[in-house]
């Protein structure tokens, strides 16, 4: 479950204050809370622009330029599928088509049971082994659309899974 | 006073080249005496960069280190960076005390067992699942070639990456041991900072990060700036797909980029470097942070860097997605913490870089080839590569080629030589089609201009950028349309936004090129497309929006036949075209 109120304000509080990226900004502060929570919760916006001395508008404007971030609690797992010119050229797009069907997705997002959010990523830095994509964080290459299938429905778990099925 | 005297004598060192002297030996001394000991136990390598990841070599890392458990092997498994070999990933290699490096490609996990109890324990290597064998000791087996005799190793020249894929980046021991951080001592020791920067001027190093800068002029910009802080900023931001190599270095020997970081500060008088990354790339993210550490930790960095006077601090930076955050103001525009957009230039970085100090930014490459140059001297560099182009070039293959990787070869060299001798050319028989080069503002080529020299001013003449180094290539399968058209989605989905030629003028172009693949194309849409290009490259700060419509210019130059037929003809003649796309929905419009 995901921190909430007080928990999650201290849990804020918290990684910002053992963060290791470097000088404390704006961005590196949201990387932080990305990392730590998954998400960055309308506080934690409060909490970096009382932390670096900038304005709520200053940190939502950086928060909203990186497509790292997003602003509701994460799903259990993440897929990034890279749409990349090599990986586009060893046939991502078939890869992502299975991916989205498998998922029942029309685009990239979260499944309506929140299980799995699906990224397109514009290069996961694996090029030689194109097409790729990451399974939590875990890349995976050289994909066929059916190896893209499989690995996915390992990793998401076909059971109990509406959007699976 | 001469008790005192005595004292200064005995902590310290009779003259200031002695001492410092002694504080790399020790470090020397230390590290040659722990590499002692590793050669004396059994050592598995494998190659856990991103593309041994992409292959499985995590998860045959895991398999080695139980395999080696469950025979009470005391074994180091080293997790290597990568040779540059991505085809054969994963790639292991396995030593007896004493013995020849036998390295075995594409192990599977299941395959870890076997090869643990044959060549570690009973000490005989697999001859017939061998790629290849390196070093002195064991005799090879007859059809075994040697790592040098490997095609896709033969003609390499490897400065920067001469200890990729060989050394444990986690141990800066083994760099230290290996040469490294003899040029900083060199260059600590007995050389001034004017001395460092004629070295490398001298060396002819160009800036590998695209623009190709003379390193040592740049430098020579920020030596003229007032300090006392002053910023050495190496790019890893490396967003151009189809490029790994800067992330290849940083993965594999995180030290050479340091020890370059610190001798350009020292060059320079800088005070403090920064590394910048792209956050999500925990590999490379993860080794430079431990190797920053780690240099902390042997007074590589800090105050008095092996007891000299001199001092730098260096520090890791994370970047959001954005692949503008390369461009040298919006990187520093980033590191602030801002959205990565670029600035107005002048003032230069030199006068008004990070943080309102002056700064030098130089790409992972760049900074990598400097410890060697310092070190062995400025032939060691400019002996290789063409009149104006010195060195080598590193670079990535990727896509419709027998041996995707990265390799570095003196420059001069043809891309025929590069993409058909080392890499094998297209699969499958295959004819190579097109070469998209530099990065997706670069530039296409035919697969008619092979002849073309790796070399800055050829590839520039033939309407193409060697760029960071990045080539995909394409064979005949590839529709050169449908490249275009996503070589300016991935434009669109990564401008800033802050010049709105750019903006719109990518947004607008990659709907004239959907258009076109979906063929709804007319007769006005290529020269609409060179309007718009010229806009961009009249109304844009940085190069994304100037440079906004090389690729549709290069692949006309090349392909204007196929534009044809899918605007005249309405049809695509590699067949690729179906009118399905799926891309992102997202832009920073």
């Amino acid at each position: 479950m995901q921190p909430r109120g007080d928990t999650l304000n201290a849990t804020i509080r918290k990684a910002l204050e053992s963060h290791g990226n470097g000088a404390v900004t704006v961005l590196s502060s949201l990387l932080t809370l990305e990392d730590a929570l998954g998400y960055i919760p309308p506080e934690a916006i409060e909490e970096v622009a009382h932390l670096t001395h900038t304005t709520v508008n200053d940190v939502w404007g950086v928060a909203s330029f990186y497509p790292n971030f997003r602003f509701e609690p994460p799903c259990e797992h993440v897929v990034e599928v890279c749409w990349g010119p090599t990986c586009h050229l060893m046939g991502a797009p078939a890869v992502m088509k299975e991916v989205l069907a498998t998922l029942g997705l029309n685009t990239e997002g979260d499944t309506p049971d929140k299980r799995v959010t699906l990224k397109f990523n514009t290069c996961l830095g694996a090029c030689a082994q194109g097409p790729v994509m990451s399974l939590d964080h875990h890349l995976v290459g050289r994909l066929t659309p059916q190896e893209a299938g499989k690995r996915l429905s390992g990793v998401v778990g076909m059971k109990g899974n509406r959007s699976l099925q | 006073m001469i008790l005192w005297r005595g004292r200064e004598w005995l902590f310290g060192a009779p003259t200031f080249f002695s001492r410092m002297t002694q504080a790399y030996e020790s470090l020397k001394q230390q590290a040659t005496a722990r590499q002692q000991a590793l050669a004396g136990k059994p050592r598995v390598r494998i190659g856990t960069a991103l593309c041994g990841q992409a292959a499985g070599g995590l998860e045959v890392a895991d398999a080695f280190r139980e395999a080696a458990r469950a025979r009470s092997l005391d074994a180091t498994v080293s997790q290597v960076g990568c040779l540059g070999l991505c085809y054969a990933e994963p790639l292991v290699d396995l030593q007896w005390p004493g013995g020849p490096r036998v390295f075995y490609g594409n192990v599977s996990p299941e395959e870890a067992s076997g090869l643990v109890e044959a060549h570690l324990v009973r000490g005989q290597p697999v001859w017939e699942r061998a790629l290849a064998v390196s070093g002195d000791g064991a005799t090879v087996s007859g059809d075994v070639l040697t790592l040098e005799a490997l095609e896709m190793m033969k003609g390499q020249v490897r400065i920067a990456l001469r200890n990729a894929g060989h050394i444990d980046p986690a141990d800066v021991h083994e760099y230290i041991a290996t040469g490294g951080y003899a040029g900083l001592d060199r260059a600590l020791s007995g050389m001034t900072p004017q001395q460092v920067q004629e070295m490398v001027g001298a060396s002819g190093l160009r800036g590998r990060g695209g623009a190709a800068f003379p390193t040592g002029t740049k430098w020579r910009f920020l030596m003229g700036s007032p300090g006392p802080v002053k910023y050495i900023l190496c790019n890893c931001e490396e967003g151009d797909p189809g490029a790994f190599n800067d992330k290849g270095i940083l993965e594999s020997d995180p030290h050479t980029l340091v020890e370059g970081m610190i001798l350009a500060g020292y060059t320079t008088g800088a005070s403090n470097g920064v590394i910048f990354i792209r956050h999500g790339h925990e590999g490379p993210v993860e080794r430079a942070k431990a190797a920053v550490r780690d240099a902390y930790g042997l007074g590589l960095l800090g105050k008095n860097i092996l007891g000299s006077s001199f001092t730098f601090n260096a520090e890791v930076s994370l970047v959001g997605e954005s692949y503008v955050a390369g461009e040298e103001t919006a990187l520093m525009e980033a590191i602030e913490g801002k959205r990565s957009m670029p600035r107005f230039r002048p003032p230069f970085p030199a006068a008004y870089g990070v943080w309102g100090k002056p700064s030098n930014i130089n790409n992972v490459k760049t900074l990598a080839y400097v410890p060697e140059i310092v070190a062995k001297g400025p032939t060691v560099f400019s002996g290789v590569g063409t009149e104006r182009s010195k060195g080598t070039a590193i670079l990535c293959l990727t896509g419709a080629i027998r041996r995707p990787g990265m390799m570095e070869v003196p420059m001069g060299m043809t891309l025929h030589q590069a993409l058909e001798g080392l890499a094998g050319g297209a699969p499958g028989g295959k004819k190579i089609k097109l070469l998209q080069t530099g990065g997706p503002l670069g530039g296409v080529l035919g697969g008619d201009q092979l002849d073309v020299p790796l070399d800055f001013d050829a590839m520039a003449r033939a309407g193409a950028i060697l760029g960071s180094g990045g080539i995909i290539v394409a064979d005949e399968t590839t529709c050169a349309v449908d490249l275009t058209r996503v070589l300016m989605t991935f434009c669109q989905f990564e401008s800033c936004g802050k010049c709105f030629p750019c903006r719109t003028g990518m947004t607008h172009m990659m709907e004239v090129l959907e258009r076109i693949c979906r063929f709804q194309g007319e007769s006005i849409d290529l020269p609409l497309l060179e309007r718009v290009g010229a806009s961009m490259a009249a109304g844009s700060l940085c190069g994304h929006g100037q440079l906004g419509f090389n690729p549709v210019r290069s692949a006309l130059r090349f392909f204007g036949d196929e534009f044809k037929a899918h605007i005249e003809s309405k049809r695509c003649p590699a067949g690729v075209c179906n009118g399905e796309y799926l891309t992102p929905q997202r832009a920073r419009r």
